[in-house]
Order: C-alpha cells, then sequence, then structure tokens
C-alpha cells in the first residue's frame, strides 16, 4: 500500500473556520498521478469526521502543487473552536497518511 | 542597476524566538530591513484589554526588549532599519516607549509610526451597513454591536513607504497586512510606481514567504528530521530586486535549509485561491511563479503577476465571546484511554449535577489520534493524556470547570498524574469577525517621531 506521504509533501495552516492543506508532489510523475487521483472529494471523505461542509481543489502545475481549502474543518477555529489544534497544524500530518492505493 | 534590497525576518509571531533579531543583524551585517510581525487575531484583543486598564499599553512590550538588543549594534555602526506592526493598538505610545529608550542611550533617530488602521468607531456607528456584515456568514454586526473589543483594517505598504521616504529608521505600525511589511521597504528603495503589480506581486510573494520566519528555513517543514542542529536554525532573508524577483536565503553558518521544498511549503501556507492572493498592495496570482536553486540554501522566485488590489480593505474585528478553561491529566496503565476518556465525563456529569451548563465542551485522549479525532483507527496505548475544554458565557460556571480536575487524583483510575501544575485558567474568548471597508471611508497617516 503506498501513502500518500511517498508521492508528496505539505503542510497545512487556518484561513478563520477553514484549513487549508498544500500537498507538493517530489517529482512531475507524482503530481500526475495526484491530479487524477487526489480529489477534492477523496479529501472531503478522509476528513469527514472533521465536519468539513465544503473542500475545494485549486491546481498549481508549475509548482507540482495542489491546494485543498477544507470549509469548517476547523469547528470554528481560533479561540472559538475548543480542539487542541484549533488552528489545523496537524493536518498536513494527517493527510500525508492517507492510502494511495498500491501504485 | 539599482542594488538588491536585503530583507530579513526575525519575528514570525509575538512570542517568536528572542533571539532572532539581535542575532540575524550580527548573523548578516549587510542586511537592510528587518521586520518583526506580532499581530495574530487574538494579539489585538489581548491588546485592547490592556489598554482598557491602561491607555498608555495596547502596543507589544517585547518590542521593546528587541529595540534594546539592536541599540548595541547600532551603536557599533549598523544601519539596519525595522519596520514592525508592533504598535497594535497603540502605535503612538509604542513610538514614544522607544524613543525613550533611544534617548536614554545617545542615539539619534527618526521614528516612522504608521496608524489609521484602527476602524472600531466606524463600525460601531454605523453596524448595519453591507459590508459589515460577516465575509462568511453574511449575518449583521447589530447581532455583536455592544461586545465588539477590537476593529481593524489591514491596511498596505504605502504608508510605511511613506515614513520610510521621510527617513524614519524605525517604523511602528498598527494591524496591516504582513507581507505588506516587505512591501513597504521595497517600494521606498526601489520607486516603483502604485501600478507597477507584477513587482509589487514579487515584493508580495518574498513578504509571504519570510513573514513566518523559521517556516521557511526549515522549521515545520515535512522532513523536518532531516535538518541537523535544529536548535540553530536560521531566521530568513528575501534579497529582493528591481524586477521583483527575489531569492530566498538564510545567514551562512546557520542551521535548517532553504530549498525547492521549504519554499514551497511556505508558498502554500495559509492561502486559498492561488490564482487570487488578496492583499491590500496587489491581486497576486501564484499560478505563474518559477523557482529555481541560484546555489545552496538559496531558491530564486521570479514570474509573479500581479493586478489591481480590491477597493476594499479586509477588517478583522474580534468580540467578546464568553469564557473558556481548559485543563490536562496524564493517565498511565491498561485501557488508559477508556479510563481517561471516563474520567473526563466524571467531570462534565458532576458539572451537570452542580447545575453548570456549557455552550462547548470537548474531551479529546491525546495519544490515540485525538488530534485528528476519528481518522485514524484507535490503538491500545498505556499512556495518554486527557483533555478536558469547556466554553460559556456565564464565567462562573467555567470557573466551577476548573475545580473539577483535582478531585479525580483520589476518586479517578489508578495510575492518574501529571495534576502538579495547578488549576487551569479562565481566559475570555475572543470571536473573529472578518469584513470589509470601503477604502475611501479609512485615513492611512504617517507621523515621524525624531530622537534627538
Amino acid at each position: 500500500m503506498t501513502l500518500l506521504r511517498e508521492i508528496a509533501y505539505a503542510r497545512s495552516g487556518d484561513k478563520g473556520s477553514h484549513s487549508n492543506i498544500g500537498v507538493i508532489a517530489y517529482d512531475e510523475k507524482g503530481y500526475l498521478f495526484l491530479q487524477e487521483h487526489l480529489t477534492a472529494e477523496k479529501v472531503a471523505l478522509f476528513f469527514q469526521p472533521l465536519s468539513p461542509w465544503k473542500v475545494m481543489r485549486y491546481e498549481l502545475p508549475n509548482l507540482l502543487a495542489l491546494n485543498f481549502v477544507l470549509y469548517g474543518v476547523l469547528d470554528g477555529g481560533g479561540s472559538v473552536s475548543l480542539r487542541i489544534d484549533a488552528q489545523g497544524k496537524a493536518l498536513g500530518q494527517a493527510i500525508l497518511e492517507m492510502e494511495m492505493g498500491v501504485v | 542597476m539599482v542594488a538588491c534590497l536585503r530583507i530579513g525576518n526575525a519575528q514570525g509571531f509575538w512570542g517568536d524566538n528572542i533571539e532572532a533579531p539581535s542575532l540575524l543583524v550580527k548573523q548578516q551585517p549587510n542586511l537592510d530591513f528587518l521586520t518583526l510581525d506580532y499581530l495574530s487575531e487574538v494579539s489585538l484583543s489581548i491588546m485592547a484589554i490592556q489598554k482598557e486598564k491602561d491607555p498608555q499599553l495596547g502596543y507589544a512590550k517585547d518590542f521593546l526588549d528587541v529595540i534594546k538588543s539592536l541599540i548595541p549594534l547600532w551603536k557599533k555602526g549598523s544601519k539596519v532599519k525595522v519596520v514592525s506592526n508592533a504598535g497594535g493598538l497603540s502605535p503612538i505610545a509604542c513610538a514614544q516607549a522607544c524613543a525613550l529608550l533611544l534617548r536614554e542611550t545617545g542615539i539619534s533617530m527618526k521614528i516612522g509610526i504608521v496608524s489609521g488602521d484602527d476602524v472600531l468607531h466606524l463600525l460601531k456607528n454605523n453596524p448595519a451597513e453591507k459590508d459589515f456584515c460577516h465575509l462568511e456568514t453574511a449575518e449583521p454586526l447589530t447581532s455583536k454591536l455592544n461586545l465588539l473589543v477590537t476593529a481593524n483594517a489591514y491596511l498596505g505598504a504605502q504608508p510605511i513607504s511613506q515614513a520610510i521616504k521621510l527617513g524614519a529608521q524605525i517604523v511602528i505600525t498598527g494591524r496591516v497586512a504582513d507581507p505588506s511589511l516587505t512591501v513597504g521597504p521595497c517600494l521606498a528603495h526601489f520607486e516603483w510606481k502604485e501600478n507597477e503589480f507584477n513587482k509589487i506581486a514579487g515584493a508580495t510573494v518574498a513578504g509571504h514567504l519570510i513573514e513566518c520566519g523559521t517556516q521557511v528555513t526549515g522549521g515545520i517543514s515535512t522532513n523536518w528530521m532531516d535538518i541537523s542542529h535544529p536548535a540553530d536554525i536560521g531566521f530568513p532573508i528575501a534579497e529582493v530586486n528591481e524586477d521583483g524577483s527575489c531569492i530566498i536565503t538564510k545567514p551562512a553558518g546557520t542551521s535548517g535549509r532553504v530549498n525547492e521544498q521549504t519554499v514551497k511549503e511556505q508558498l502554500l501556507y495559509e492561502i486559498g485561491d492561488p490564482e487570487n492572493y488578496l492583499s491590500p498592495d496587489a491581486n497576486v496570482s501564484f499560478l505563474t511563479l518559477r523557482l529555481s536553486s541560484d546555489g545552496e540554501d538559496r531558491i530564486r522566485i521570479a514570474g509573479a503577476t500581479g493586478r489591481a488590489a480590491s477597493p476594499y480593505y479586509k477588517v478583522s474585528a474580534t468580540y467578546r465571546n464568553g469564557y473558556r478553561a481548559e485543563g490536562m491529566l496524564v493517565c498511565f496503565g491498561r485501557e488508559a484511554d477508556l479510563k481517561a476518556r471516563r474520567s473526563g465525563e466524571i467531570i462534565l456529569e458532576r458539572l451537570s449535577k452542580a447545575k453548570c451548563t456549557f455552550q462547548k465542551t470537548q474531551i479529546e485522549c491525546l495519544g490515540v489520534g485525538d488530534v485528528v479525532p476519528g481518522i485514524f483507527p484507535k490503538k491500545e496505548l498505556m499512556e495518554c493524556v486527557l483533555r478536558v475544554c469547556v466554553m460559556d458565557s456565564n464565567k462562573e460556571s467555567v470557573e466551577r470547570f476548573t475545580k473539577e480536575l483535582a478531585p479525580l487524583v483520589t476518586s479517578g483510575p489508578q495510575g492518574l498524574t501529571g495534576y502538579t501544575s495547578g488549576r487551569p485558567h479562565v481566559r475570555p474568548v475572543f470571536g473573529y469577525w472578518p469584513c470589509l471597508i470601503s477604502r475611501e471611508k479609512v485615513n492611512p497617516t504617517v507621523e515621524i517621531l525624531e530622537v534627538k
């Protein structure tokens, strides 16, 4: 089983009650694979327990990167969310554990 | 050909490495500008409370320690200039405090003060204004009118540039867009016109890359474990060129790294639509950026494109939203997470019996994966951390909660420990209210305070 971390690296941050996760492929082959298989739907499903109400995917082919914005995933974010990771700093590490099938 | 401008950042946030500013200037003597970022959402709310008690407060006092640490370097001949949003809600008081320090040591200098970002009175006078509706929910401000604590527009680089052109060696601002701390010096040095949007876009990208300090030099990078000597990660420097391109680097001899990976991670940090990265100086597209290596720990970024910025400033307002407290206890032994969760439920049950209700409560068993709850299958653990957090508008309920952890020491599971840090603190909660304000309603001002 190939995990996302073998194909890409990532970083997450917050924007109010939303989080963005940047996923950057190590090489062009990896980017083309992710462009096809790492869909907004797949990311929404993965993070479903945290209840984002929408996931948008943006492509940055010049950087071999995908940017996911997860709306509402931070339960209010900032000082309003009671979660220990109110700012979504762990989401980058979480997404890297996603199973991508046998690649 | 105008020389490149060297801009470093030595504070990614209020509470960052206290030695970084003076260290960066020592490590890079030819640094032109030093930027320092102190303002997060919560910072201004904290400053508001301070200002309520004493009108001479309301700025980041730690900034004075930074100035103190730079004085010996200025005395030795350093020409480095400082640009910082440490002014918070009281940029003038901050500047006056700095002037006092400088006067005592016999240094002559001009301090630039940028204000006009405080728009609280404008929001309070017209709460039904459509622009002041919550940017995401469209809720009107009227519901929060009596609870408002702060409201600040994110000003841009123009007033910073003006202050520098007037001879300021320290520029103190209130709320400005973080990248503007870098764009301001560029505007002054290269004398770009306001409509040279591609060049301004390039400087904005440089600002975005260095504004979080070590986040571009290896900090929080995916492959952080590869960094040797992580205690000495260097702070970043942007060498910005006249055409808006830049090189991101760090001082020689420091730990950490600047490579394609660290730069791309920081580029993607806290952005939404990459084609429309909005700042008060320009609307930037990241889709035309080109990265290349310029040697070890040197990454060149070129190709930024920009368009005119919005006719609105973004406003960050905050309002009182109750109180919160959180406590942690450690559980060791077989079924550690089950024991921890049960203990957390006891706390909430006892509070319920005491007729304390809460808007929100949270129980987490840290160790089994609750940092991202429900995503990873639970494991059998011998040890985990119980964390309980509550929030309510009634302060007394939250205070009662803080007394409910200690009794578990004698009535809870065997193996419960880690209670010696004492009773949790009750903190005020500040809700975040993002909205817009038309630029014509805001008046950025620049003053110069001369220290002789």
